[in-house]
């Protein structure tokens, strides 16, 4: 337990720090928020109807530039290979490396949503639905996207497919975070039921991802 | 005969060497039988003539998830047992099962435009499939991406098993989302709801395309083996001319 503390500790205080690299998201996600006006224009009604979508593929895309960083480095300076080879086990400590990431990159993510829904006119009751759903629907990204971090660390070339590769698997994520937001705000259907899918999604992704991303760690790394 | 005694390369060559005309045959034969009866089969009476194109559409579709299953079984193979050959198999049903996913998406788009005034929609089941060939093609550039063929077999491996996952999501998507692709009306409880002069030339249809895939299977691992062995054989030639 202390080993996966220390992982996680010593992983958040990397990205925090500079040439981290967390905050690059956040910086990432307000940049496409803004350009977002600029493609459709500044019609503030039409911008509350598409704010929730807006959020979160901003959210989405920022998830994706960050992911890069999960093993990349480690492999780099191979502390990645005293992760494989120590006694915790590798699902563990991909599960560990994973939540670290997500702290540090995915909930200030979270935090900047309220700032740029301002931006986009939404009001206070779908900015909160919006910040749930990023809440209960990025560490699935995370933990989905650990799986395409672990496959790209393996291959030498891997960023721009690791894009590829992890998009698919982000697509039912989109689909559920971004009907449950607009459940909140206009919809017909209840709040509840694309938001317990989301729930079960992140809950599925939390047992797949670490193991995915171990097997592939254990085999692409020998 | 045993799984276990087509691991060796060789012996795997020189049965499919026997075999492959037989199943070309087979293949040729359902698939004429399947063609003719298709274009005698009677119009329907809200469709008209358009309801043939079912019967390419439906077996294409039906492969493009059974190709994905048998990549995870394979996957299986690679991860779990080790067996030489199923790196082999899962690398040569990628194409294949690509072109499937594909040729469904197109006659599908084709079929929705008489029936449903358009070509493309974004209905669960369209979408799913979508996302299927979007799979399939990035298993293909992770198959290009790793140099060593063992290494990029580990890791579209653990790839395909992740994707597997989309597959129950694709079969059941029409039964938990209502939306404008019609239920499933052959394999579900309660039998086929198809009249015969339908289904059966939709089954011998489905028979034919699933042989059609086991031999372009076949023949697509025969290939593989033996661009493995040239590639084996270059790699000592270097290594000879460097001594």
């Amino acid at each position: 337990m202390t080993a996966l503390a220390a992982l996680i500790r010593r992983d958040i205080k990397i990205a925090l720090r500079v040439g981290g690299g967390a905050l690059i998201g956040v910086l990432f996600f307000l940049t496409v928020t803004v350009l977002m006006p600029f493609a459709i224009g500044p019609d503030l009604p039409l911008l509350t109807r598409l704010g929730p979508a807006i959020l979160w593929l901003g959210a989405l895309l920022a998830s994706l530039l960050t992911l890069d960083r999960l093993f990349t480095a480690d492999h780099e300076d191979g502390s990645l290979d005293l992760v494989v080879m120590g006694r915790t086990p590798l699902e563990l400590a991909c599960a560990a490396k994973a939540l670290a990431h997500w702290l540090a990159a995915g909930v200030p993510l979270i935090v900047a949503t309220p700032v740029l829904g301002l931006l986009l006119n939404l009001d206070a009751a779908a900015t909160s639905a919006v910040a749930l759903t990023l809440l209960v629907g990025t560490p699935a990204l995370t933990f989905t996207g650990m799986i395409g971090a672990a496959l790209a660390v393996t291959l030498h070339r891997g960023g721009l497919l690791l894009a590829v590769l992890v998009l698919p698997l982000s697509i039912p994520v989109l689909i559920f975070g971004v009907a449950a937001s607009q459940a909140a705000i206009t919809g017909p259907l209840s709040f509840g039921t694309p938001f317990s899918i989301l729930c079960a999604l992140s809950l599925v992704s939390f047992v797949v991802g670490p193991f995915a991303a171990a097997a592939s760690l254990r085999h692409g790394l020998d | 005969m045993t799984l276990i005694d087509l691991a060796n390369p060789s012996k795997f060559l020189a049965l499919t060497a026997r075999v492959l005309p037989w199943l070309a045959g087979a293949t040729a034969i359902l698939l004429l039988v399947g063609f003719y009866q298709s274009a005698t089969a009677p119009d329907d009476y809200q469709q008209g003539a358009t309801v043939k194109i079912m019967f390419i559409h439906v077996p294409n579709a039906w492969l493009s998830m059974f190709v994905w299953g048998v990549m995870s079984i394979a996957a299986l193979g690679t991860l779990v047992w080790r067996h030489p050959l199923a790196d082999v198999a899962a690398k040569a049903a990628a194409p294949i099962g690509a072109a499937f996913t594909f040729l469904a998406l197109v006659t599908g788009s084709l079929w929705g435009r008489p029936m449903w005034g358009t070509y493309w929609e974004w209905d669960a089941r369209l979408t799913s499939v979508l996302i299927l060939f979007l799979m399939y093609l990035g298993l293909m550039a992770l198959w290009r991406a790793v140099d060593d063929p063992s290494r990029a077999a580990r890791a579209a491996a653990v790839l395909t098993l992740v994707g597997a996952i989309n597959l129950p999501i694709i079969k059941f998507s029409v039964d938990w989302w209502n939306t404008l692709h019609q239920p499933a009306s052959v394999m579900r409880m309660g039998g086929p709801s198809l009249d015969n002069a339908f289904l059966i030339p939709l089954l011998v249809m489905a028979v034919g395309f699933s042989f059609l895939f086991v031999t372009l299977h076949l023949a697509a691992m025969r290939n593989e083996i033996l661009r493995r062995r040239v590639r084996s054989l270059q790699m000592m030639q270097a290594s000879q001319q460097a001594a």
